[in-house]
């Protein structure tokens, strides 16, 4: 929610607009309490933010690059200029390791030995076991067992990195039913435990904080295309699951008034189908883990299954300063399909020699879309600049992208789904 | 038409010189008709006080038994109307007081009001509310005042005192003392941390507090019955529906709220 001076910036919750809140059990208030007190805390403590940046710095190899796709703004963007926001090089493959990194720490500061976390392809998982090795702390994912059996590699991943994950065996098994039992576990042990949420959604503090940790996305990317670019960019693109890189990204240009910024959702199969993820575009207001916000839900107020090739996209929630953002219309949020995030994940690949995660075609078909709007209305294309968070790298999704454009035979497609444990 | 209150039960319950029995049974499970039976059939067997809970997509705070039963419910096709009816079947057949238990986006969803003004109409007495504290329970608060409803929210044995003060002040009825840090199901002892929940919500002014989570034995309510108001069942009554339906539950009832009242 806007600061009394009208920054959109800073927005510390717990509500953003009639967003947020916490709407969980009373067992977990003294844990969000605590976290609070102790977020607040570490953000004033210049001993916490020079760690936080010799993380960032040293382990993670921040700032990411921001790197201008000539080639693919000349043959799929109208000959706009396009700069790629380069989250894909950090250590672990996404923008993920930026939050785990601050929370582990503030689990940490809290004197907590064991961290939880939800993941859903395990990207998060994998993020929140490397945390959990690099600060010798115990770590338990929770991973829908559907998932498990499409991820066996990702669970491998966390294995070796010494974490525990359990399949979640219950309602649908999916990533958010790995959220009820990370939260369920966190009832149980909250003495020592840390629930490492994975994305801007939750009940406060976690929307503000994940956001926080995420932020430097947007002040790394503000201050490199001032630079490229000589000047602000019109556009700034992120695809949206709950929202995390995005919203780290946005954070940088929310009160550029000249600065236009859109979130693309999963749309799946099409936002007219039933297989779709575009949770702010279809969903309406209501209550799922801890906060308000958008959410696909029946007529019932049962939560609706969503559905997109990025499993990374694949929640029907999204975080609440999200909802917010789109209710005063200072960001623009579409539906982007599987196809049309595939076509953009081909096109990156072969003019940049960039293969980016699924979920990161979103923001590049979204993208490819909005420099087309901008040319068609009369906009010079040379003039026209959009930064794209590029928020993860494909090779997660190798064989998801084998599979969709037919380049496996059949012998190799077997194998590889037995190695992928299906 | 006049609603039994938990508070008159209770009340019933204490001039007796015993706590009160609370029995939890989710709606639509085995399916509508078994419910009001099992319900009927817990009434009858000196069960004072009925929630019957709304199966919910995302129910964080149950375990296994009865995750199982509401996924269930749900996958036969229960609908959060069909609450109503199964209210009103129950209230006109007992003299139980009738609660609903509910995660909160099921009433949201409906809109606050117009689930209060159907759930007071069936004859029910109140909400408990394991996803929604008082702090986010504006609409609510107006809403049980409107239409005369009981607020039965949560304490725990993490809540700090200022936390219990806030919430015995928002709640009416009774307020349910959480007695173990954890989810819902039978354990075999009852968690020592619940005589000091009720200790401090009756510190902080509530009349009526009653135990919940982990009570599954006629010991337990004995137990709990020395220091605390009532004693919530759920877990146990659900099991012993699903293996043994109506009679059993029934049963279980008798043998929990003591033979001498069977």
């Amino acid at each position: 929610m806007s600061t009394s001076d009208g920054s959109l910036k800073n927005a510390s919750g717990p509500y953003f607009g009639q967003y947020g809140g916490r709407w969980m059990p009373e067992s977990l208030m003294a844990a969000m309490d605590e976290l609070t007190r102790t977020f607040e805390d570490a953000k004033n403590d210049p001993d916490f933010i020079a760690e936080v940046r010799e993380l960032n710095k040293n382990y993670s190899g921040r700032p990411s690059l921001l790197t201008e796709a000539k080639r693919f703004g000349e043959q799929f963007c109208g000959g706009a200029r396009i700069f790629l926001k380069r989250e894909d090089l950090n250590h672990t493959g996404s923008h993920k390791i930026n939050n785990v990194l601050g929370q582990a720490l503030l689990a940490k500061r809290m004197g907590k030995t064991r961290i939880i976390a939800e993941t859903g392809a395990g990207q998060h998982g994998v993020a929140s076991a490397t945390a959990a090795a690099l600060m010798g702390m115990e770590c338990v994912v929770y991973m829908g067992a559907e998932d498990t059996r499409r991820q066996a590699l990702n669970v491998a991943r966390m294995e070796l990195l010494g974490a525990t994950v359990i399949p979640v065996t219950v309602g649908s098994q999916t990533l958010k039913d790995a959220i009820n039992e990370a939260l369920r576990d966190w009832v149980a042990n909250v003495d020592s435990t840390h629930y490492l949420l994975g994305t801007a959604a939750g009940g406060h503090p976690f929307p503000a904080l994940v956001r926080y940790f995420h932020q430097v996305i947007g002040d790394e990317a503000r201050e490199q295309i001032l630079e490229q670019a000589g000047r602000l960019p019109d556009a700034v693109t992120a695809c949206v699951g709950g929202g995390s890189n995005a919203i780290g990204i946005f954070h940088g240009f929310l009160d550029d008034a000249g600065v236009e910024i859109y979130g693309f959702e999963a749309g799946g199969d099409g936002v007219d189908t039933e297989r779709t993820a575009a949770t702010i575009t279809l969903g309406r207001p209501g209550v799922l883990h801890g906060a308000k916000s958008y959410l696909m839900q029946d007529e019932d107020g049962q939560t609706v299954e969503s559905h997109s090739i990025s499993a990374g996209l694949d929640y029907p929630g999204v975080g609440p300063e999200h909802a917010y953002l789109a209710d005063i219309g200072r960001v623009h949020y579409e539906a982007i399909t599987d196809t049309e995030a595939m076509d953009a994940f081909r096109a990156l690949c072969r003019t940049e020699g960039i293969l980016p995660a699924i979920e990161s075609a979103h923001a590049l078909a979204g993208t490819i879309k909005v420099a087309g709007r901008k040319i068609a209305a009369g906009a010079k294309p040379q003039d026209v600049v959009i930064v794209v968070s590029l928020s993860g790298r494909g090779d997660k999704d190798v064989h998801t992208a084998a599979e969709w454009f037919g380049l496996l035979d059949d012998a190799q497609d077997q194998a590889a789904d037995a190695q992928e444990g299906k | 038409m006049s609603r039994i209150t938990s508070a008159q039960k209770i009340a019933a319950a204490k001039a007796e010189g015993r706590p009160a029995l609370i029995a939890y049974l989710p709606a639509g499970f085995p399916d509508a008709a078994t419910t009001i039976e099992a319900a009927v059939a817990v009434a009858e067997n000196g069960v004072d006080i009925i929630e019957i809970g709304i199966p919910y997509s995302d129910p964080v705070m149950d375990g296994e038994v009865i995750q199982q039963a509401t996924t269930a419910a749900l996958a036969d096709g229960f609908k959060v109307n069909q609450i109503f009816e199964i209210i009103q079947g129950i209230t006109s057949r007992c003299d139980a007081a009738v609660m609903v238990m509910t995660y909160w986006n099921p009433v949201l969803r409906m809109g606050v009001d117009e689930f209060s003004r159907r759930f007071a109409e069936a004859g029910g007495a109140g909400l408990i509310t394991p996803d929604l504290v008082p702090d986010e329970a504006g609409e609510w608060l107006e809403a049980s005042a409107k239409y005369d409803l009981e607020r039965v929210f949560l304490v725990a044995p993490s809540s700090s005192a200022q936390r219990v003060e806030m919430t015995v002040a928002a709640s009416s009825g009774f307020v349910y003392c959480v007695s173990v840090m954890g989810v819902t199901g039978a354990r075999s002892e009852v968690s020592s941390a619940a005589q000091g929940v009720v200790a401090a919500a009756h510190a902080a002014g509530a009349e009526y507090a009653c135990v919940g989570l982990g009570v599954s034995k006629r010991e337990h309510v004995e137990e709990i019955g020395a220091y605390a108001d009532g004693v919530i069942v759920g877990t146990a009554l659900v099991a012993a529906l699903r293996d043994g339906g109506v009679p059993a539950v029934g049963a279980l009832a008798a043998e929990l709220s003591g033979s001498a009242r069977a």
